[in-house]
């Protein structure tokens, strides 16, 4: 194994001068680390964007018709919130920062196979962030088709669609490089030794989801192609008033967007894979069942995207064949789960705060996906289609499962990549009021969806107003919490101490090399003999 | 590694040229054909030619001929996905 530089020699990617200077150091580097890091750096100021959103939806949710917005505004906020979300922090968030930074550390490689369009990639994130936002302030005024830009509305509405699909393409270019680099990188850079039995399970969990971005996000690059192209040229594949199918868009959309529900989540998957064996001391319960399970997702994840369409109007063989479908992700699904929970049976449990940030994530997964089943259950779809219970189901998966895994490998690899420390006490503070805030909000909507609160309503029926005021509550509690952890980690980052080379005692090749690492991450490449976690089989590390 | 090495490979120019004056060929006789009525055939013959445009492309012009095997497993195994996906929209298409 790698040893740790040489002091005298020592000089961290942080530090290290390159070509150019000051910022431009950053924007044009090609080091995997500060790419990674300029994408860390973006998705938190989107998800601080999009979670401002979030919370005025929820303030305007605080009584009964109007409160602080009209309802075009309302259905304007919804959208942004879901396109901020979706396509500027979960889609990119854990591969495209942690991914990024680790990946190639992780397997023993200096950097990616193509740094340039590792740059590239970056760089259209940003352009396609901006072109979304800018759709906000131009002629025409913000969208207000939601994030799943459903068609024959998305084709008529007056408002800025055209620009916000153009921003959709854009980020799914920087995707698929993202991907290509990734499978390239994993096949080609691997340290000598390290077969892909030997890699650890993060890896594998990004190198499932590089598949699924190179392969489904054409398809919806093409399908905001068409949706642009009628609403320029009028051309009639999707608007029925032309003779087309406004369903085929829905197939097209999900063909892609079901799949992005695994890239968002299979990265979160393999962080907590990494995470739990290095906070139990054990070797993780069926390395090889895990490695398996996210194959597994990625490839019946391409097979389930009508489950989203029940109520369509769609063929009864079609919405058999996606039911049976769907039911079969909940397999390798619960394999993961099991396995992890097997790693903790009788391991020494050290209780800091990634590990508590991913037992709050076992739960709230567990709890999404669960109620998962109400929904790919054709007859249970039908009551509850098109109600908060969706949201609630929604918010359980992809926020209280990849957004939190987001925090909490923020919280597990920042000594690494800063070389600071932040305030344990005060995440774990700031941690209660996330789980206390998030349950209150979001189980309620659950109890309000059930009981027929439709999804996008500016406004409800009285007698859903107490329960719709005690998840508003939720809300602000929530977002009390996210500040209190964003403050921390900021003046962590700034006021912190040193942080230790390896703080957890983890063993995977990250934690072998200085805090933070130097440009090429590595004197001398390491030879790899063991599997990731061997050294806990062996007792070697108490 | 492939044991191949490049300069096994190296083809003229005429190949290209050929492959690229056949695809136009081809083009042609797609847009030709399209006056014709074929029924419910018409997507089919229109399939058929742009998958014997695509074998040329992928083969000749992308290498994959010349090059290690794993790269076709990696076209087939999207092909088989895409295949997949369209036979599942035809469940509900030719169902409705």
């Amino acid at each position: 194994m790698n040893k740790s530089a040489d002091a005298s020699n020592y000089v961290s990617y942080l530090d290290y001068k390159g070509k150019h200077t000051g910022i431009w150091a950053w924007l044009l580097s090609t080091d995997h680390k500060r790419i990674g890091l300029m994408y860390l750096m973006g998705i938190i100021v989107f998800f601080t964007a999009g979670m401002t959103l979030g919370a005025l939806l929820k303030t305007e949710m605080l009584t009964a018709g109007r409160t602080i917005m009209d309802p075009q505004t309302y259905n304007a906020v919804f959208t942004l919130h879901g396109i901020i979300m979706i396509f500027l922090v979960i889609i990119p968030g854990i591969p495209a920062a942690f991914g990024n930074f680790f990946l190639p550390i992780m397997i023993g490689a200096k950097d990616v196979s193509f740094p340039r369009l590792n740059l590239l990639s970056f760089w259209l994130y940003i352009i396609g962030g901006v072109l979304a936002l800018s759709s906000l302030f131009l002629q025409g005024g913000p969208i207000d088709v939601g994030w799943s830009f459903y068609v024959p509305y998305a084709i008529r509405t007056n408002s800025n669609v055209s620009l916000a699909l153009f921003a959709a393409f854009i980020l799914g270019f920087s995707s698929i490089l993202t991907g290509l680099n990734f499978v390239t990188t994993v096949h080609r850079l691997r340290a000598p030794g390290m077969t892909f039995f030997k890699m650890p399970l993060f890896i594998w969990a990004l190198y499932s989801t590089a598949w699924i971005q190179v392969i489904a996000t054409p398809v919806v690059g093409i399908t905001i192609v068409l949706v642009i192209l009628e609403r320029m040229f009028g051309i009639g594949i999707f608007d029925p008033a032309l003779g087309g199918d406004p369903i085929l868009f829905q197939h097209l959309f999900w063909i892609y967007s079901h799949p992005a529900v695994y890239i968002m989540i299979l990265p979160a998957m393999g962080v907590v894979s990494e995470i739990i064996p290095t906070f139990t001391k054990r070797e993780i319960f069926g390395y090889k069942a895990i490695a398996y399970s996210s194959l597994s997702i990625a490839f019946i994840g391409y097979f389930v995207w009508a489950h989203h369409m029940f109520t369509s109007g769609m063929s009864d063989i079609a919405r058999a064949v996606f039911s049976l479908f769907t039911f079969l992700v909940a397999i390798p699904s619960g394999v993961k789960v099991f396995n992890w929970v097997a790693t903790m049976y009788k391991g020494s449990i050290d209780a800091k705060v990634p590990f508590l940030f991913v037992a709050m994530f076992i739960v709230l997964f567990s709890i999404g996906g669960l109620t998962g089943l109400v929904l790919g259950n054709l007859a249970t779809d039908i009551h509850v289609h098109g109600t908060y219970f969706v949201v609630a189901h929604f918010h359980y998966v992809m926020f209280g499962g990849t957004v939190m895994i987001l925090f909490a490998a923020l919280h597990y690899w920042f000594p690494k990549m800063f070389g600071k420390m932040y305030n344990e006490k005060i995440a774990k503070f700031a941690l209660v009021f996330i789980f206390i805030g998030f349950n209150t909000m979001y189980f309620t909507m659950f109890i309000l969806g059930y009981q027929g609160m439709p999804r996008r309503y500016w406004d409800y029926l009285p007698e859903f107003h107490n329960l719709q005021f005690i998840s508003a509550i939720g809300a602000f509690i929530m977002v009390t919490g996210f500040l209190i952890l964003i403050f921390n980690l900021l003046h962590g980052l700034l006021k912190g101490p040193k942080a230790e080379q390896n703080p957890w005692g983890g063993v995977t090749l990250e934690w072998t090399v200085p805090s933070p690492p130097t440009i090429e991450n590595f004197d001398e490449i390491p030879v790899i003999e063991h599997g990731p976690y061997h050294i806990y089989k062996e007792g070697q590390i108490k | 590694m492939s044991a191949h090495s490049e300069n096994e490979h190296v083809i003229g120019y005429m190949p290209y040229i050929t492959i690229w004056l056949t695809l136009i060929g081809l083009t042609i006789l797609t847009v030709s054909i399209s006056l014709f009525d074929f029924g419910t055939l018409t997507i089919i013959v229109a399939m058929i030619i742009a998958i014997i445009k695509s074998i040329f492309v992928i083969n000749i012009f992308m290498h994959i001929k010349y090059d290690s095997k794993v790269f076709l497993g990696f076209i087939i195994a999207a092909l088989v996905i895409l295949l997949v996906c369209l036979v599942f929209t035809a469940t509900d298409v030719f169902f409705r």
